[in-house]
């Protein structure tokens, strides 16, 4: 009998990609894969010098929700940990940028990673709350969460309550040079949360994730720390979101509690990750994308484009439940970020 | 201070309404209902559009809704959310999360944003003197009434009926009470039913007590929510009770501040879920 042990190392699990062309051929594809990303990367960053300001705005607008519907499918697709409360930590970000800016005199540029980590931190002490729950309560806990920073962040004078601020530090700069700077810290959030996510997600770290979120307990019986697990991923989700919260307020230069901490966020990256495939890298990208289209051709609809979004998202759960990335991926075996590992024997 | 504290217990036991449906459906098949707070307003909205036509006392239109509700949540629950049922909480969530959307938007479509409430004619400026110059509502004592009457039927449901053993049943394992000959999919839909059923009820009410605007799902739903968790799972009493706290607690805080009575609650709320998870009076099944 020819069992799992017997193998010698190299034809066991492997992170190698799981395409089923020989491997020089993938190999070569890879690398072609991997210039072209550089290349457009390349073609992206010099979009200030011959693009138009109004691409730029609209690109932070999609790098927003395309890094926080990533954070979002991290946490559930990958986690296991449905949240409706991550526009929490998005709002958190925003407000500890704007706060860290307008207060403390730091650079708004240099704020947003700054403010991410503030979130980051925060989330520690609220993970102990929101992990009390499982499954659906965890889902409306971390909303009725997310609901008292909207609420307390409402009722503080110093950053104008209810009716929200301005960020007053970008005062002296002017338009050109914001929108531009603006632009490429956008432009190299969207490339390390993609990167970050992608390595994490083909580490060990990352297969014990994926064993928690199949089985919790045979993950546990394996020697996987999943508590310890779970809070990484929820901390690493929160830093995520704060991240898109803090690029957005950026780019809007105004911040109000019922903006920062609205729901529809969350509601936007789930119809994300939902319609282009959760647990895959490649989901929320397509889903932003698609998000994006529809936003820019249907928004003056207004309640009827809303109406067909949930509409959407309620057909896509029911009649297509991998989501048009993971349809295409089954169909035509695509993988832009291969991170399943398959049994070679 | 006995004026705040009774005019919180009488909002807490409409919360408990509220709150007795989200403790059914999760109870029975760990289903977590998302459009839970917009079916509430749905069926307040559908109210004031009979009252339109038709020159019925609000409480009468609440009566008259029961059936079509029960019969709307019968068939949700076997025709869509049966399919989404799982090990994976996540698409029975989108598809609710789906639905809270739809009609938050298709209410605001045929409705406008602006605040409504059904007109309960004399019953809404009636009171009962209760001496020391404090005097309580009817109407908010006719709720009182229903909700506790409701929360009695409902326990007894479950614990003397094949019913209620049936919903026991395949809550605890739903593979062996098929077995038993249970059609656990009937089951969830009457359980769905019996919960839409109250919903209206509830919608009703809140629609006669003060105002509904198609916005005001999510902030019920988190109300019915922090009842259920403070009461404690596994009892109808303990969602009541939890529900009582809850109203107490916001109107002390509206008492203090009308900007922090709703904060005051969630922070409650928070505070139960930390030093007792369980929640003040679980009863496990």
């Amino acid at each position: 009998m020819n069992t799992i042990s017997s193998l010698r190392p190299e034809h066991s699990l492997t992170t190698e990609p799981s395409v089923s062309i020989c491997a020089p051929a993938a190999r070569a594809a890879r690398h072609a894969a991997w210039v072209a990303t550089g290349l457009a990367v390349a073609v992206a960053a010099s979009l200030p010098w011959w693009g138009e300001s109004s691409w730029m705005r609209e690109f932070v607008e999609i790098a927003c929700y395309l890094i926080f519907a990533m954070m979002w499918n991290l946490l559930a697709g990958y986690g296991g940990m449905v949240s409706i409360g991550q526009q929490a930590f998005f709002g958190l970000g925003g407000y500890a940028m704007l706060a860290l800016g307008n207060f403390a005199g730091v650079n708004p540029f240099i704020a947003v990673p700054l403010g991410a980590i503030a979130a980051g931190l925060i989330a520690v002490p609220v993970s102990y709350v929101a992990f009390r729950l499982q499954g659906g309560y965890f889902a409306i806990g971390t909303w009725v969460i997310a609901e008292v920073f909207r609420l307390s962040f409402a009722n503080l004078s110093v950053v104008g309550g209810g009716s929200g601020t301005t960020l007053t530090a970008l005062r002296g700069i002017d338009k050109a040079t914001r929108e531009g700077v603006t632009y490429w810290t956008a432009l190299v959030c969207v490339v390390a949360s993609i990167t970050l996510v992608y390595l994490f997600l083909r580490s060990k770290r990352g297969l014990a994730l994926l064993a928690i979120r199949d089985n919790e307990v045979a993950a546990e019986s394996h020697g996987i720390d999943v508590r310890g697990m779970k809070l990484a991923v929820y901390v690493v989700a929160a830093i995520g979101a704060a991240l898109a919260g803090a690029l957005y307020f950026l780019g809007n230069l105004r911040i109000s509690p019922d903006a920062a901490f609205s729901v529809n966020w969350t509601a936007f990256a789930i119809f994300m990750v939902v319609i282009g495939g959760i647990g895959r890298i490649e989901g929320p990208i397509v889903g932003a994308i698609i998000f994006w289209a529809l936003n820019k051709f249907f928004s003056d609809y207004g309640t009827w484009y809303l109406l067909g979004l949930g509409l959407l998202a309620i057909l896509v759960t029911i009649f297509f439940k991998q989501g048009l990335w993971g349809w295409a991926q089954r169909r035509y075996a695509w993988t832009l970020f291969p991170t399943q590992r398959r049994l070679k024997l | 201070m006995i004026d705040t504290l009774l005019q919180g217990l009488l909002l807490g036991s409409l919360y408990a309404l509220f709150a007795l449906g989200l403790s059914l459906m999760f109870g029975v098949m760990r289903l977590t209902n998302v459009a839970h707070g917009d079916f509430v307003v749905l069926a307040a909205f559908a109210a004031i559009a009979i009252t339109t036509v038709l020159p019925w006392h609000p409480l009468t239109i609440g009566v008259v809704l029961l059936p079509p509700a029960f019969g709307f949540g019968y068939a949700l629950q076997r025709f869509v959310l049966n399919g989404t049922l799982g090990k994976d909480p996540l698409p029975s969530m989108v598809v609710t999360f789906g639905l809270s959307i739809v009609i938050q938007n298709a209410l605001l479509q045929l409705f406008s944003a602006d605040p409504r409430s059904l007109d309960a004619g004399t019953l809404a400026t009636e009171s009962v003197q209760l001496g020391d110059g404090i005097a309580l509502g009817t109407l908010p004592l006719v709720i009182a009434v229903v909700s506790l009457a409701c929360t009695a039927a409902l326990q007894m449901l479950f614990d003397r009926t094949a019913l209620g053993r049936a919903f026991r049943a395949v809550s605890d394992d739903r593979q062996i009470a098929e077995l038993m000959g249970l059609d656990a999919s009937k089951i969830y839909a009457l359980a769905t039913a019996i919960a839409c059923a109250l919903i209206a009820l509830a919608g009703v009410l809140q629609g006669m007590r003060t105002t509904v605007s198609p916005s005001d799902g999510p902030l019920l739903l988190l109300f019915a929510f922090e009842a259920v968790i403070i009461g404690g799972m596994g009892s109808f009493w303990g969602t009541f009770v939890g529900a009582l706290i809850l109203g107490v607690v916001q109107q002390i805080g509206f008492y203090f501040d009308p900007g922090w009575g709703i904060w005051f609650g969630h922070l409650v709320f928070l505070v139960v879920l930390v030093v007792r998870p369980q929640g003040l009076f679980p009863r496990t099944r």
